[in-house]
């Protein structure tokens, strides 16, 4: 089973993760710049963050043969602090970095004019760089949130299949499937979504458009609840290739819109993927 | 390294015409270096160099990007090692030889050196670690034999070995003994010139 978790905060873990991830399965890992738990307060706290999502953590995850990309943006909870609104104009040149291939994590926590603010403004940045965008969904009152998530996405004009609604469950899938936006799906072990009520929603809405994240961070999360997803799926009757689809190709698909995934390994290579052009991006 | 060879060796990138844009554009305008700079490796392939061994197409692509500026050399490689993310800070370390910019490029060898990513390590101790004094360089080839760094990627390194590099290692590998754990080949290989180099030399008779 080949594993791409699209959403993971690898900053927060340890090498016994990437130890663990790599021998489950997991090749390749998409890291959205978010909060940290403490809240920041100044600029450069944020680019010394940014600077280790393109430099120092790929590094630590190539060690484990784990390919590492990003997302990166002003994440909705600190768009709230005046303090650190000015790292809009620090964006746009982590935004021409090789290996950021989103704008992300945005969106909305608690609705507020300044998370609208940052939220139109980081989409339009979406598609200033030709880049997909990663909306986080908020965690209190989130089908109205979703249901605003989307109204903005569809008046900052990107293309919905460039845009991802992370944080989906049973009340919000039906919200965003029809509007042609990618469904993201986190597990988690207590939260969010778990590995049986997950394959019921395959099972319901199919694989398409479908990305299955692990979300782990700093929080209660476990990096290994994809592969457990992929189990489940397995034992509810899937093939190999369903499974190969939700935890490999969807992703390589989505993120792939960037044009620099890059995932060239002769061991990542699969030259029976009929999209396989994709992953060697612009060049 | 030249300019010339960068050249040559980049004849058959993806993009070859991307590549002769951008070299202009910054010989003309300075500040668009930045916007090239990182997109080197999506139009120029990150492959290695068969002409240019231990160079790759984005290494060189950015190598040559700086080169082809008429002036502020040292400030725009500031900052773009600054602003780079890996790839882009390996590519201004492995550029400062080919500069006009005397020792100003020291302070980004210190930087690098203090990181622990291997390719920025291995990437600062190339020829212009000439600039780097006695103490910084032995400490810096150190780091190379406790990271794994291959000490091939030390330029100049049988001429500025000294005894004072010979103790640092002989302690180290007194301590890699006591663990059980071994030194990395290369090092103990130096280890055994500089030995054998200061032991005195029999007379002739």
């Amino acid at each position: 089973m080949r594993i791409f978790d699209p959403h993971i905060h690898m900053t927060s873990r340890t090498t016994d993760d990437y130890e663990r991830m790599a021998a489950a399965g997991v090749r390749a890992v998409v890291e959205p710049a978010f909060w940290l738990g403490q809240p920041r307060t100044n600029v450069g706290s944020f680019t010394d963050y940014f600077d280790s999502l393109v430099g120092w953590e790929p590094f630590r995850a190539g060690q484990f043969g784990i390919r590492h990309h990003a997302t990166i943006a002003l994440n909705p909870k600190e768009a709230n602090d005046p303090r650190c609104r000015p790292v809009l104009d620090e964006l746009p040149r982590y935004l021409e970095k090789d290996g950021v291939v989103a704008v992300g994590e945005i969106g909305y926590d608690s609705m507020t004019p300044e998370e609208d603010d940052a939220f139109a403004a980081q989409l339009a940045l979406a598609v200033a760089h030709d880049l997909p965008a990663m909306v986080h969904t908020p965690h209190r009152d989130k089908a109205r949130g979703v249901e605003r998530s989307l109204a903005v996405v569809a008046e900052s004009g990107i293309a919905p299949q460039r845009v991802v609604l992370d944080h989906l469950n049973e009340t919000t899938v039906k919200l965003v499937r029809d509007t042609g936006c990618w469904l993201g799906f986190s597990i988690y072990p207590d939260t969010k979504m778990s590995p049986p009520r997950m394959v019921e929603l395959l099972k319901a809405y199919g694989t398409e458009r479908v990305l299955v994240n692990s979300a782990a961070d700093w929080g209660r999360s476990d990096p290994l609840l994809t592969r457990a997803t992929g189990e489940a799926m397995l034992g509810a009757g899937f093939t190999d290739d369903d499974v190969d689809r939700v935890l490999w190709r969807n992703p390589v698909e989505f993120y792939g819109q960037s044009g620099r995934l890059d995932l060239t390994d002769d061991d990542l290579a699969e030259p029976t993927f009929a999209g396989n052009s994709i992953l060697r991006g612009g060049s | 390294m030249t300019v010339d060879e960068l050249r040559a060796a980049l004849r058959g990138v993806p993009d070859p015409d991307w590549l002769a844009t951008a070299l202009d554009r910054v010989a003309a305008e300075p500040t668009a270096i930045a916007r090239f700079f990182p997109a080197a490796g999506r139009r120029c392939g990150r492959h290695d160099l068969p002409d240019l061994p231990g160079w790759t197409a984005d290494e060189a692509a950015r190598a040559l990007l700086l080169a082809s500026l008429r002036t502020d050399h040292a400030e725009q490689a500031g900052a773009l090692y600054r602003t780079g993310d890996a790839a882009e800070k390996r590519a201004v370390l492995k550029a400062l030889p080919m500069l006009p910019i005397g020792a100003a490029g020291t302070p980004l060898l210190h930087d690098a050196i203090r990181t622990n990513d291997t390719r920025l390590v291995a990437a600062a101790l190339g020829p212009y670690a000439r600039h780097l004094d006695p103490p910084a360089w032995r400490q810096a080839v150190l780091k190379c034999v406790f990271t794994g760094v291959p000490l091939a990627a030390v330029a100049d390194l049988d001429s500025r070995a000294d005894g004072e590099l010979a103790e640092m290692l002989a302690a180290l590998a007194a301590e890699r003994r006591a663990a059980g754990r071994s030194m990395p080949a290369d090092a103990t290989e130096l280890l055994d010139r500089l030995t054998a180099a200061s032991q005195p030399q029999p007379r002739e008779v």
